[in-house]
């Protein structure tokens, strides 16, 4: 059965370490749904999520592939009820009359979004959140136009004491 | 001591006191280096050669193999060789070199980028930037190409980085590798838990991969299949870790297999799979792949485990360490019936062809290489029919005397491959069997075996067609023989003889061994072209099928 899965990977921060993983996706055909990379609280090393989709039997040779490649140091999947997964979304809606405007931002104080900009034509939110909330939000403006898009790779942590 | 210096330093130390390269513009201050250091430096005439070498030699010896190449076209010559001996987790380091720092990422003269291009295909690899950096990547190199799953290592080398100066402290820095934690010695409830199902079960069969000769493993299969009294099927990779004339051994599984053992494996109720990664060759359908079977699978690489069929129990560790294991808690199993009626069968079965023919028959030209030869030689095959013969129909006594490109299949393989061989191995003979095709792919090594004086005899099995290829064609796509006659070879006695090396052609029965024997007494190179039946048709399982499903003259005698 295929399910998504969020995987998170400690790598060393070394150049070509992103391609070595992107790379390994490609040639062993996993799919790669998003990816997010950013530094940790430990020097000269990163942490890249993936959310990624497959059966679990795929799921556990991407783990495992993920851990021969040397730059590795730990790879775990990330349970979705101990995860707290974030995304950030910029959307720029099509708004030219007060009235859209209004509603827009009222859509967007339920979600606990921001107002980035305001033209006389558009608006544009940002919100940050779970996926599923975010695309909530996004159904929401969809019907005004959305203009432009971006959204960032989710990135996740264990909720509770445990680290990776 | 520049960059250069230290990672020659560097090699010694790590136990290399030979090298396979070619030289380029880059390298010049490293050929400089090598000029007055006392690593010999084998110079073949392609890079894809230089790959081969160490890789063979790394095979032959158990050693890590090394090979040098040149920025740009030397390193991309390299591609081929680095994948073959990566498939087939042998451990080697490629060194190539790199433009200069300040110029790197500018389409420089010969600049390619090599860290990109090995990077799917090596086991890592680096690029030091600073020669202060050379040492303890070149340590690191050696132990991650020679420790759990064995396999290829590129260090990608600037020109500056081989000039600029390394100092002694340099030299004792040591490269922090957080991440690489191989494991060894396998779960110690998952072994019980085997040597249970061992103990139980009623009709087991091991399976022997090349992970068994790569952990020096033979002598412990042998102990632990005698004492538990298993039948011992291999996989291509892992021809020699039983000695083929063994009792227990029953040859080679898969799609060129033993019709007899491929029936086995269907049977058996356990199966344990040492060091052998299930390739599509070995297990043919998978879904009816020893589908009875309770499956135990042993591999130093936890990501083999599971990856192509299904496992049981699996045990993560060395193939040495965990048979070591089971020796200590198995003794005198009796799986009587089983073991004798399985055995009996492959010792009953005598393939069915004429020994006599003009011209030869591939089969007797196998017989008389064996008749030739002693358990110690070292054969190299190439990749095709001729690979295929030799898999079948050989005899293999002795872990690292079968040296064939398994998982990459490589043609061009068996000429270098064997230079690296009888390097590795001087006092030891060394044969390569190829076929006319992949011969032609890498003849002008034949320049580097007269230079060395390496006494390696090379057997042409001739038969005009790429015959592997062919082989399909005739079976598969209607007799529609496409691009496959390889009409005008060349005069392979006249090739070999303007390189100095003495040749043959036969046509006669017993002339082979006469001359591989002649050959060897005389510790001279030469080449023997045979010409061969090439209508002959070797045993298969057509692609996808079920491993019971064999094609092809394939009768047992009675
Ligand atoms: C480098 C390379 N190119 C192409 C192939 C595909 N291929 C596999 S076997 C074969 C035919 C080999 O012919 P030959 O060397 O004459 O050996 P034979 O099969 O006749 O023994 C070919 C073309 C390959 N394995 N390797």
């Amino acid at each position: 059965m295929t399910n998504k899965h969020t995987i998170s990977i400690l790598v060393e921060n070394k150049t070509g370490v992103l391609q070595r993983i992107a790379g390994l996706f490609t040639r062993r055909d996993f799919n790669i749904d998003n990816i997010s990379v950013g530094k940790t609280s430990v020097e000269n090393m990163s942490r890249i999520t993936i959310t990624t989709y497959g059966d679990d039997k795929t799921l556990e040779q991407i783990i495992k592939q993920l851990n021969k490649l040397i730059e590795v140091i730990k790879v775990r999947e990330m349970k979705p009820d101990q995860t707290i997964r974030r995304q950030l979304a910029l959307v720029k809606i099509h708004a030219p009359t007060e009235e859209d405007k209004s509603e827009i931002i009222q859509y967007t104080n339920i979600f606990r979004g921001k107002i980035a900009d305001v033209t006389p034509k558009t608006i544009t939110v940002e919100i940050t959140g779970n996926p599923d909330k975010i695309n909530a939000l996004i159904d929401l403006l969809r019907p005004y136009g959305i203009k432009e898009m971006t959204k960032t790779g989710t990135t996740a942590i264990t909720r509770g004491q445990k680290t990776l | 001591m520049n960059g250069s210096e230290a990672l020659l330093k560097k090699l010694k130390e790590n136990g290399t006191d030979v090298v396979f390269g070619y030289p380029g513009g880059v390298l010049l201050p490293l050929y400089d280096s090598i000029y007055d250091c006392d690593i010999k430096h084998i110079l073949v005439r392609h890079e894809q050669a230089a790959a081969h070498a160490a890789d063979g030699y790394a095979r032959a010896s158990g050693k890590t193999g090394v090979c040098i190449a040149t920025s740009g076209p030397g390193a991309t010559n390299l591609v081929t060789g680095i994948a073959t001996a990566q498939m087939d987790s042998s451990p080697v380091i490629a060194l190539t070199g790199q433009v200069g720092t300040p110029i790197i990422g500018t389409d420089a003269f010969q600049e390619v980028d090599t860290i990109g291009i090995t990077m799917p295909i090596t086991k890592t690899n680096f690029q030091p930037r600073d020669s202060s950096d050379v040492p303890k990547i070149i340590d690191a190199a050696y132990h991650i190409a020679s420790t759990g799953r064995q396999g290829v290592v590129v260090v990608d080398l600037p020109k500056d980085v081989l000039e600029n100066e390394v100092t002694d402290e340099d030299m004792d820095a040591k490269l922090e590798i957080q991440g690489y934690k191989p494991n060894t010695n396998g779960n110690p409830r998952q072994i019980t838990k085997a040597i249970q199902t061992i103990l139980n079960c009623k009709k087991p069969i091991i399976l022997a991969g090349g992970g068994v000769i790569l952990a020096d493993a033979s002598k412990e299969l042998v102990e632990f299949a005698t004492k538990a009294n298993i039948p011992v099927a291999t996989s291509l990779m892992g021809k020699g870790s039983i000695p083929e004339d063994h009792e227990l051994s029953l040859g080679l599984l898969g799609m060129h297999g033993l019709e007899s053992t491929n029936n086995a494996v269907t049977d058996c109720d356990c199966l344990i799979a040492i060091g052998c990664r299930f390739s599509d060759r070995t297990t043919g359908k998978v879904s009816e792949f020893a589908s009875d079977a309770v499956k135990i699978q042993i591999d130093i690489d936890p990501a083999e485990i599971g990856k192509n069929v299904d496992i049981d129990i699996p045990i993560v560790g060395n193939a040495k360490i965990i048979l070591e294991k089971f020796i200590g808690e198995i003794d005198g199993v009796n799986h009587g019936d089983w073991t004798k009626q399985i055995v009996s069968k492959r010792w009953a079965y005598k393939p069915k062809y004429n020994f006599g023919c003009v011209p030869f028959k591939p089969q007797e030209c196998i017989k008389e290489i064996m008749e030739a030869i002693t358990p110690e030689t070292i054969v190299t095959t190439d990749v095709g029919q001729n690979q295929m013969w030799m898999a079948h129909y050989f005899k293999t006594k002795n872990p690292r005397t079968f040296i064939s490109s398994g998982g990459l299949g490589t043609m061009g393989y068996a000429l270098p491959a064997a230079i690296g061989a009888q390097v590795a191995k001087p006092d030891e003979h060394v044969l390569a069997v190829a076929g006319d095709g992949g011969f032609q792919m890498v003849s002008q090594e034949l320049a580097t075996i007269k230079e060395y004086d390496l006494p390696i005899v090379t057997c042409i099995l001739n038969n005009r067609y790429l015959g592997m290829v062919y082989q399909w064609q005739v079976l598969y796509y209607n007799n529609r023989i496409s691009q496959t006659e390889l009409a005008p070879t060349p005069d392979f006695v006249q090739l070999a003889k303007s390189y100095g090396i003495d040749a043959v052609s036969v046509e006669e029965i017993g002339k082979l061994k006469e001359n591989i024997m002649e050959a060897f007494d005389q510790g001279e190179a030469r080449v023997i072209e045979v010409k061969i039946d090439s209508s002959e048709l070797l045993p298969m399982v057509p692609p996808g099928e079920k491993i019971t499903k064999i094609v092809g003259e394939y009768k047992q005698e009675e």
